[in-house]
């Protein structure tokens, strides 16, 4: 067994409990990429694909050489879906044994809230990888993943060139949610949705009886203007919603979904018969047409050894994160967490779906948006796409707590949370 | 032009917007697909007769749909519709599923025959000839969006019909409401005429005579009364809101349709509730035999319920395509594999701990930990998927206001099967004799010589058995995964507790009272606080009143 297949089938067996440095010989000249991401617990689910998406990268990259003429090496923790021993772990990273350069981790918006202060403390780099309701801006965290105006807004916008004249928002209690509807609310009733066109619904994690809240958006649906639900659902509670959605009779043609948080790995535990039609908003679809993506989705099955291996959004913003992280790297001509800092914004890299995203000096990339509806093979079939780039916003435009806040992480300005009006930088970052 | 192709084009004249009665109704434009294919149906009958078209015609009917736009693609799928092209079906069918594709570097258009692996098999488009392999990187194949599928499918529809059979027409007609014009009228008034069937005709007499309320007759309201279709009841509110002179008499019809509304709209709340209550007390039910009957503590209940659903799971994977057989031998299969599991439990930890509850709790707590990695080990983290069969899927409709879920419905009705088998042998078999005689007086049963230690290994199986029952019950509603069990084991404490320890009543009767109350706080407070709202009340009523709703008579309590 070659060392890095090794590595390869220690992580993907699972043997990384808790701390485990998979370096098979200890080399003093590397440099650590730490990879924070659940591998037990609720999120394995979604998280364990984005570890051994990492360990692909780093293993790609080290057989072209590595980085400065290092090899890199992945050190791997397991934070079990709690959202403390994200904060623990991450502390652990920067200032153990270890001393990552920096961290590719972090699924929900609680447990990056439970990082950031500790990633700003000690200094460190985070590259976070999935969508997120935005009202944040760190100065050591970068957000790969799509902020609402890259996201939740061009999906509205795509519906209502579609007629759609009523909305109802759906989606699990929490932050994300709660956040993209208040902004989605905002947003609609500025441009002249009535307030009894909008039906507003929260459900708990994991929730199952959905049949009267599926009648009632039939009910809803049926009063004579077209309708769509914009659902921000989370996790396991999709697919009895998406059953309910089918047995009572109500198709894509009829009522519309658009999910935030649906993408190919949730499907594929799904028969998507019955949702054809549906749609998702992403940046990034596995069917998107690419070379850069079907050499992508080549290796990714290579490295898994499983043919039926599906690739998502937050994939692709891994790959792109990684990416601006080593050219961040190369430009600097070293690993240093300041130095990266600045190197890395304007750094540009190809995406995934042909084109490329740049890091902007909030932090935030820019990547297009697409909408893309559900086929019955399980994959997504993109049938619009904003014609380019849309930059992402940490502080959303529509919400008047934040409407005058901007986020410039350049020199001199160096601020998070700079409010344009006044001019004055409110405290850094972190805001609930 | 063909016939067919005179009437789309006669149609998307009339696509704009509508004055009725001074109203102006605004256009519905997604209506108008549809309508399109329904009166495709009807009136274009005639299909040209089909001859192959030259390869070059065949190829330039093909180029149209290799575009980005839907408008432009949905004018192509009507001109294929519309030609000599004896492919045609198959190459709509290919578009409608999306394998139909065109060579990246090349002029060829294929077919994917299976689209399921990376590689597919390929043939040509136009001569269905074999053309080996191709992948997404080598052909791409067209999109088509929500509003193009509508129209294909009604395009097709309309090429494969013969003489539409009852519910083709049937659908047809549903789907005229509303959208008859002066353009339309004579033709759907002819329609009616030659039409046999009642429920077509009393769809058809629907849609004549909203058209003719829309234009004032006020005569024609009567056919409309108690109509519960909302198309009608959106009409009439537009009809009752305006200054037209029926408008009186439009309200008091539409007060009429609303009233009957509210009706059905009580009966299917009611409905929602019991079908939650009946999850709760299948749940609960197990749970109300070892802790309500036996006093254990049994926190790995939860587990039992996860094992039932596991074993659906597995029934399936060993009969695919055969879901409804396998959900039938799951029902024995779940019992007996949650009850195998529950004697094992008993004989191996709870005995061990016979009257202390608080080691039976932690230990029991101990035992559904371990079930759950044993899950997650055995089978993954990732939840399984459990097939319907087809007659567990869809709805029953009543009526246009009413549907009953057949998944739910299901579900009703096995929990109460299982109810009232388990009351009848808690009730007339010996067992049952010997379990109530145990838990009354453990002392006297023994030394009347029931062996107490074997009755309460099979109470205890029984109840894990019966958790089985509600985890292939749940796995029709709900994920199949390592944490079902965690969702259900604070309610099903709930359930007995608030219907009174003991009881099997109690369960019923508390589980269904619940779920309803749930359902009808569901929509004013939403789900979170709703569920708060529930918690709050059985804990104050058991403050009120510890026994619970029914309180076991005897000495014991």
């Amino acid at each position: 067994m070659k060392p890095n297949k090794l590595i390869k089938w220690l992580a993907m067996s699972g043997v990384a409990i808790g701390s485990v440095n998979m370096a098979v010989a200890q080399e003093d000249d590397t440099i650590k990429v730490g990879i924070l991401h659940s591998l037990s617990g609720t999120m394995a689910i979604s998280e364990s694909t984005l570890k051994d998406e990492m360990l692909m990268l780093i293993e790609e990259q080290n057989e072209k050489g590595g980085l400065l003429g290092k090899k890199l090496e992945p050190v791997v923790m397991d934070p079990a879906s709690d959202w403390s021993r994200y904060a623990e772990q991450a502390r652990d990273m920067l200032t153990g044994d270890d001393q990552v350069d920096v961290i590719f981790g972090n699924w929900t918006s609680a447990s990056r809230k439970a990082v950031l202060p500790v990633v700003e403390e000690e200094n460190g780099l985070l590259f976070y990888p999935v969508q997120y309701e935005g009202e944040e801006s760190s100065e050591n965290i970068f957000y790969t993943g799509a902020a609402p105006n890259q996201q939740a807004i061009p999906a509205v916008d795509y519906l209502r060139s579609q007629g759609v004249e009523r909305w109802a928002l759906l989606g699990t209690d929490y932050v994300y949610p709660r956040t993209t509807n208040k902004i989605l609310e905002a947003y609609l009733k500025e441009h002249g949705v009535a307030d009894e066109d909008i039906m507003v619904n929260y459900t708990p994690f994991g929730f199952s009886n959905w049949q009267s809240i599926v009648s009632d958006v039939a009910d809803f649906g049926s009063q004579g203007k077209k309708t769509a639900v914009v659902s921000t659902i989370n996790g396991d509670a999709n697919v009895p919603f998406y059953t309910e959605l089918s047995n009572q009779g109500i198709s894509a043609s009829d009522i519309p979904v658009v999910a935030f948080s649906v993408g190919e790995q949730e499907l594929s535990g799904i028969d998507t018969g019955p949702l054809v039609g549906h749609m998702a908003a992403w940046n990034y679809f596995m069917s998107v047409d690419s070379d850069a993506n079907y050499d992508f989705i080549d290796n990714w099955v290579e490295f898994t050894d499983d043919e039926t291996a599906v690739t998502n959004d937050p994939m692709e913003a891994h790959y792109i994160g990684f990416n601006m992280w080593l050219e961040a790297v190369r430009e600097a001509g070293t690993a240093d967490v300041d130095a990266v800092k600045d190197s890395i914004i304007g750094v540009t890299v190809p995406n995934l779906s042909g084109g490329s995203s740049a890091m902007m000096p909030n932090h935030h990339i820019t990547k297009p948006v697409m909408i893309g509806e559900i086929q019955d093979d399980g994959q997504f079939s993109v049938v619009w796409e904003t014609s380019g780039n849309v930059a992402g916003d940490a502080w959303s435009d529509y919400l008047p707590e934040s409407q005058n806040l901007i986020s410039d992480w350049r020199a001199p300005l160096r601020c998070g949370k700079l409010n344009v009006e006044s001019m004055t930088c409110e405290d850094g970052a972190g805001d609930e | 032009m063909t016939p067919t192709h005179t009437m789309i084009s006669r149609l998307r004249g009339k696509a704009g917007s509508r004055r009725v009665n001074g109203l102006k109704i605004a256009p519905r434009r997604w209506y108008c697909l549809p309508v399109m294919a329904v009166l495709l149906v009807w009136f274009a009958l005639v299909s040209p007769s089909q001859a192959d078209v030259s390869p070059q015609r065949a190829q330039a009917l093909l180029q149209a749909l290799d575009t980005d736009d839907f408008d432009a693609k949905a004018e192509a799928a009507q001109a294929i519709a519309a030609s000599d092209a004896a492919q045609k079906t198959r190459w709509l069918e290919a578009f409608l599923d999306g394998r139909l594709g065109r060579e990246r570097d090349g002029e060829r258009f294929y077919i994917i025959t299976d689209d399921s692996g990376r590689e597919w098999p390929i043939i040509d488009a136009i001569t269905f000839e074999d053309a080996g392999t191709g992948s997404r990187r080598s052909v791409d194949a067209f999109r088509i969006n929500n509003t193009l599928r509508t129209q294909l499918q009604g395009l097709i529809a309309s090429l494969s019909l013969d003489e539409g059979d009852e519910a083709t027409r049937l659908d047809a007609a549903k789907r005229l409401i509303g959208e008859v014009d002066a353009q339309s009228v004579d033709a759907v008034a002819t329609q009616l005429d030659n039409e046999e069937s009642p429920a077509v005709r009393a769809e058809i007499e629907t849609a004549l005579a909203l058209y003719r309320v829309e234009q004032g007759e006020g005569e024609a309201l009567a056919t409309l009364e108690g109509n519960l279709d909302t198309r009608v009841r959106n009409s009439l509110t537009t009809i009752a809101n305006s200054d037209a002179p029926i408008a009186a008499d439009a309200e008091k019809v539409l007060a009429g349709i609303e009233n009957k509304r509210a009706w059905y709209e009580r009966g299917q709340t009611l409905f929602f509730g019991l079908s939650a209550g009946s999850v709760l007390v299948l749940a609960a039910i197990g749970l109300a035999i070892t802790f309500g009957v036996m006093g254990v503590i049994n926190m790995a209940h939860g587990e039992l319920i996860m094992l039932g659903a596991y074993t659906t799971w597995m029934i399936q994977q060993l009969l695919p395509g055969q879901p409804g057989l396998a959900l039938l031998l799951a029902i024995p299969g779940g019992f007996l594999v949650a009850g195998a599991f529950g004697i094992l439990i008993e004989r191996s930890v709870i005995r061990f701990l016979k009257g202390r509850p608080l080691e039976t709790l932690l230990a029991t707590f101990g035992i559904s930990l371990i079930l759950q990695q044993l899950v997650r080990t055995v089978f993954s983290p990732l939840n399984r998927r459990v097939n319907s069969p087809d007659w567990l899927q869809g709805a029953w409709h009543l009526n246009e206001a009413l549907s009953l879920t057949l998944n739910r419905l299901g579900v009703l009705i096995f929990c109460l099967v299982v109810f009232a088998a388990l009351w009848a042998l808690m009730r007339y078999t010996r067992l049952g004799l010997e379990v109530r005689a145990v838990t009354q007086n453990r002392a006297m049963a023994r030394s009347m010589g029931v062996r107490a230690a074997r009755v309460d290994m099979l109470t205890f199986g029984l109840g894990a058995g019966v958790a089985g029952l509600a985890g292939v019950a749940l796995s029709q509603i709900t994920n199949v995964g390592p944490n079902l069990g965690q969702s259900y084991i604070v309610d099903s404490f709930l359930v007995v507790v608030f219907g009174g320890v003991g009881n099997l009543w109690g369960t019923l009767v508390a589980g269904m009272s619940l779920g309803v109350i749930n359902q009808v706080l569901q929509p004013w407070v939403g789900a979170v606080l709703a569920k708060v709202i529930v918690l709050i009340g059985v804990i104050l009523f058991i403050q009120k009143r510890p026994q619970g709703l029914f309180a076991p008579k005897g000495r014991t309590s």
